[in-house]
């Protein structure tokens, strides 16, 4: 029982892990990195560590899609503005 | 041509990979000679989580070095993100979140940071410590921008004194460290306070107080992280950003609007 | 146990650890390369419990379990991932914060793009 619980896991993460890879825009990537870190969470619970998953449901599901996503924001914002300058032929980099 | 390379480097390195694998021990074996001498030292220190006894006691140097990156990779954001002279703060304006979401992360905001600091402080008892206990208080505490808006984290939130926690707890880590060398002992060695009774709060020496330390460090590093990269992304623009916004205005707002969705989305899932 | 089951947990370590490589190699945007960054992180972690884990053996916390009726897994590794995980994030932040720095500089996020421009 506890063996195919594993098993399942472990394809779960597997999954996820691809997904992740797989998922090319920044945003829906790091939601899929979120569903990574529960996945993760829950294998390592399976493994009878709940500390790791304790850290790592904190910082995998909330802490790194949340900066990932603050950079997309930031970044994309800076990006259209030198598209734009560029485009009009104006002081581009 | 650089696939190619890729591709010959990755299966070398997969080849490589899965020999090891298959002469590793089997999965799910017997001996584990480390595992069963730290069970066997923390016990003898009257540590009920054996995890927090190897990264406080046993391996407390070792966390020393972990707590140094983590310092070090604080500072660099900071100083990474720091508003630069040509850019200058622009006010945001409060978005419209729905009412169950407001009233549903104000709910949840006190639960969340009380099951924080309870993690942080049962580290030597049960499942947890300083680590996850910090994360999980500093990521409750940005509910509030769920909650209420932007301005009402920064004023809950002044950064200097975090900044200076943050520094605080790092060298009460060392003065910890030191303390012990004092006493006449090796630095960070478990043996300035009594062992006390197994299982309850006041047990296992030292373990609580650098686990404090840690949690401390953990939750202010990931509040004055947070803090830099939300300044950076709501509040900080530079002058041709601003232009921008006054000339095509429905362009910018739709973008901005929907990393705030994802944003207040993941949040959301953390609560829960 | 099936001898597939005494290797699964490592080829599953190794298969994430490869992917998060290739989509390092080949990614056309920093923010991306950070995430798949973590996906090779996250392949540590499962190679590390894997090798503490113990058939039948419970978690290393004594506080419901008198010390000696039950086996444990091992709680060293336990320790090594604990800590890296956070670690681990307030890396990430700092590449992130690298990314943002050249975001600014060069108005672009694809690598490709930034050795055009040293070049």
């Amino acid at each position: 029982m506890t063996e195919t619980v594993i098993v399942v896991a472990l394809l779960l993460v597997a999954v996820a892990a691809t997904a992740a890879v797989a998922v090319r825009d920044p945003v829906r990537q790091s939601l899929v990195l979120a569903v990574l870190g529960v996945v993760l969470a829950v294998l390592f619970t399976v493994l009878q560590a709940p500390d790791v998953g304790l850290s790592q449901l904190a910082v995998g599901s909330a802490l790194t899609p949340l900066l990932l996503l603050l950079t997309v924001r930031k970044a994309k914002r800076r990006g259209r503005r030198a598209e734009r300058g560029r485009s009009a032929g104006g002081d581009g980099p | 041509m650089r696939l190619w390379l890729v591709a010959v480097g990755g299966a070398g390195l997969a080849a490589l990979l899965v020999a090891a694998c298959l002469r590793l021990p089997g999965f799910g074996g017997d001996r584990h000679p480390y595992g069963d001498r730290a069970v066997e030292a923390a016990l003898s220190r009257h540590t009920a989580n054996t995890v927090s006894s190897v990264t406080f006691d046993q391996r407390a140097f070792d966390t020393l070095g972990e707590m140094s990156i983590l310092f070090a990779a604080v500072l660099g954001s900071v100083v990474l993100l720091r508003q630069t002279r040509d850019e200058h703060r622009a006010r945001p304006e409060p978005a419209a979140v729905s009412r169950p979401v407001r009233r549903y992360a104000l709910l949840v905001l006190p639960v969340a940071l009380l099951t924080g600091l309870y993690v942080i402080a049962h580290g030597q008892v049960s499942p947890g410590g300083g680590f996850q206990g910090g994360v999980v208080a500093a990521t409750a505490l940005h509910l509030l921008y769920l909650g209420a808006d932007y301005r009402a984290l920064e004023r809950l939130r002044p950064l200097a004194p975090y900044e200076a926690a943050d520094a605080l707890a790092a060298s009460s880590y060392l003065v910890t460290g030191l303390a012990a060398l004092l006493a006449g002992s090796a630095f960070l060695a478990n043996t300035l306070l009594p062992y006390g009774t197994f299982n309850t709060l006041a047990s296992a020496g030292t373990v609580p107080l650098l686990n404090a330390a840690i949690g401390m460090e953990v939750a202010c590093a990931v509040v004055v992280l947070l803090a830099g990269f939300l300044d950076q992304a709501v509040e900080i623009v530079d002058e041709g950003e601003h232009d921008e916004h006054a000339e095509h205005d429905g362009g910018g707002k739709t973008g901005g609007n929907a990393a705030d969705g994802g944003d207040h989305d993941d949040s959301g899932k953390r609560g829960k | 146990m099936t001898a597939l089951t005494h290797v699964l947990p490592y080829l599953v370590a190794v298969w994430v650890f490869l992917a998060g490589c290739y989509g390092l190699a080949t990614s056309r945007d920093l923010i991306h390369a950070v995430g798949c960054l973590s996906v090779c992180q996250a392949a540590t972690y499962v190679l590390l419990l894997a090798v503490g884990y113990r058939d039948g053996g419970t978690a290393p916390v004594f506080s419901d379990v008198t010390p000696g009726s039950r086996p444990v897994v091992d709680p060293v590794v336990q320790a090594l991932a604990l800590t890296d995980v956070v670690v681990g994030a307030t890396v990430t932040a700092l590449l992130l914060a690298l990314v943002v720095q050249v975001a600014k500089r060069h108005g672009t996020v694809d690598p490709d793009e930034l050795s055009e421009l040293r070049g």
